[in-house]
């Protein structure tokens, strides 16, 4: 036996406040976007179970925090970000994109307007550098009379997701008063004596919260969670089960789905790109191509027949007529809560209606599958 | 960590065989399955098949990832196990028992001998 993909790398992997704290749990550390993150504490399985019926705890201080503040940060926000930043009240949130002029994704980010000038954008581990490079040549070039404060402070910055139905009442024992805001608001509260920021939002299709503290809280923060969640099934989860919780709920991940070669509009991401901007970067590609239509269109599609997972790479086949390749699968795994195989890709447009027929290619066998809308798996009300 | 039981061979690469008679039964280690956790699917060699020693053979994938399986000694397949097609968490449950994977009759009984010694395994593992 012999694992077929192996990427890992032992070079001076980043360790998060928490890294300890996995150990002492049983985590089996993996290396993620320059990270060593646990992968699963007791199983993917388990722990994906946890979070749709219960809770799960998921570290995510590896994810990147910018801050911009002053009288013309959102002026600069909505030139760079696909989203409109004017939707949003003091305390409200929403997802947005970073694309480059031609519309290529940089990265997809969740935005928060923390008060009237105050603004935090959470970004991929993966592309905080990147991000950052970027973000800071637009400003230097066009846009450096604009009155604002930028600043990166992933470095100084730890983050939790909570996620899953009992969410809410272990937030509600520790935060009372977070555990009242809506979907995608943010919460200035306190944490022994230090100021951290609670939303409600995640990145697993279950209600949730995502508490964002600096480092020095983050352990403490950690138990604390864990002591409010112990009679209420809060199980540590890791980034096994964060991968199939976010494919069954048919969310992008860069790097996947999302790269500097995929659109918005391609991704299947035009709500979160405000087309009413006058000005934004990208906006010529994402108005064309929310006009006219594009070639490929992100997917998400559910195995029919028995078969082994689909994997990122796989070939697409049209099941219908000529058979001809169609597309690549950029996202696969077996969806826990299903039981059989699922997975995203990108597929001539033609083919991304739910309910075609497709065929995915394993091994030099081609098996059934169909499009499905996403979320890939909902749970019954 | 892991079980290890002293009247089996292994092979390096985390396959284990019992031997009865000229027939040898095959399966993936207690390590082995720690590794991979959560079973999805396991594909396995069709009956007739001549395997020779190193061969790949067939492939597990776990919720996270396809491994390959290898023959760990040489000869033809005699019968596979049906119940893994369905239920391939036995694998993970049961490694040494109901999660065993299929049986050959082996052609070399010298390449037995090459196999690993429970010990020798043990000392793999647990580097």
């Amino acid at each position: 036996m012999r694992t077929i993909p192996s990427a890992m790398e032992e070079s001076t992997l980043k360790r998060t406040p928490l890294y300890n704290t996995h150990l002492a749990l049983g985590g089996r550390m993996v290396e993620f976007g320059g990270w060593d993150m646990p992968v699963l504490y007791t199983s993917i399985v388990k722990e994906h179970h946890s979070v749709r019926n219960a809770a799960g705890l998921f570290d995510i201080s590896h994810m990147g925090e910018f801050l911009f503040e002053g009288q013309e940060a959102k002026k600069f926000l909505n030139i760079i970000l696909t989203n409109d930043l004017s939707k949003l009240d003091p305390g409200q949130g929403h997802y947005s994109l970073l694309c480059q002029d031609n519309g290529g994704v940089i990265d997809d980010l969740y935005a928060y307007r923390l008060s009237e000038d105050r603004y935090l954008l959470i970004v991929n581990a993966s592309r905080i550098e990147v991000d950052w490079m970027w973000i800071r040549s637009q400003r230097n070039s066009k846009y450096k009379s604009l009155q604002l404060e930028m600043t990166d402070i992933s470095k100084n910055y730890a983050a939790m997701a909570l996620q899953g139905p009992n969410s809410v009442e272990i937030i509600s024992k520790l935060f009372p008063q977070s555990a009242t805001i809506q979907k995608n608001d943010i919460l200035e509260t306190n944490f022994e004596n230090e100021s951290i920021w609670i939303s409600r939002t995640g990145y697993t299709g279950e209600d949730g919260f995502e508490l964002i503290t600096p480092n020095i809280q983050a352990v403490g923060l950690w138990k604390e969670v864990f002591k409010a969640g112990e009679s209420l099934g809060l199980a540590p989860a890791g980034l096994g089960a964060r991968d199939t919780l976010r494919t069954e709920a048919g969310y992008s991940l860069y790097g996947h789905e999302l790269n500097s070669e995929t659109t918005p509009i391609e991704a299947g991401l035009g709500w979160a790109v405000a087309d009413h901007k006058i000005n934004f970067i990208g906006r010529d590609t994402c108005i064309a191509q929310k006009q006219d239509g594009t070639s490929r269109r992100c997917i998400g599609f559910k195995m029919t027949g028995k078969s082994a997972p689909p994997r990122e790479n796989y070939t697409i086949f049209g099941s219908c007529e000529d058979k001809r390749e169609i597309g690549q699968v950029t996202s696969g795994t077996q969806s826990p809560s299903f039981g059989f195989g699922i997975g995203l890709g990108y597929v001539e447009s033609q083919y991304a209606k739910s309910g075609t027929p497709i065929e995915i290619e394993i091994r030099n066998n081609r098996f059934p599958a169909e499009v499905v809308k996403r979320p890939i798996f909902r749970k019954p009300d | 960590m892991s079980d290890i039981p002293t009247d089996l061979k292994y092979a390096s690469s985390h396959e284990w065989v019992r031997i009865e008679g000229d027939t040898a039964i095959i399966g993936i280690s207690d390590h082995a399955q720690q590794e991979l956790t959560d079973l999805a699917f396991i594909e396995l060699p069709e009956v007739g098949l001549d395997l020779t020693a190193g061969d790949s053979c067939g492939v597990i994938e776990s919720v996270k990832t396809a491994s390959e399986i290898y023959a760990p000694i040489s000869g033809e397949v005699i019968e596979i196990n049906d119940a893994l097609q369905t239920e391939p968490g036995l694998a993970n449950e049961d490694p040494y028992g109901e999660g065993w994977f299929y049986k050959i009759r082996f052609d070399i009984p010298g390449e037995i001998e090459e196999l690993l010694s429970p010990e020798e395994y043990t000392e793999q593992v647990n580097i």
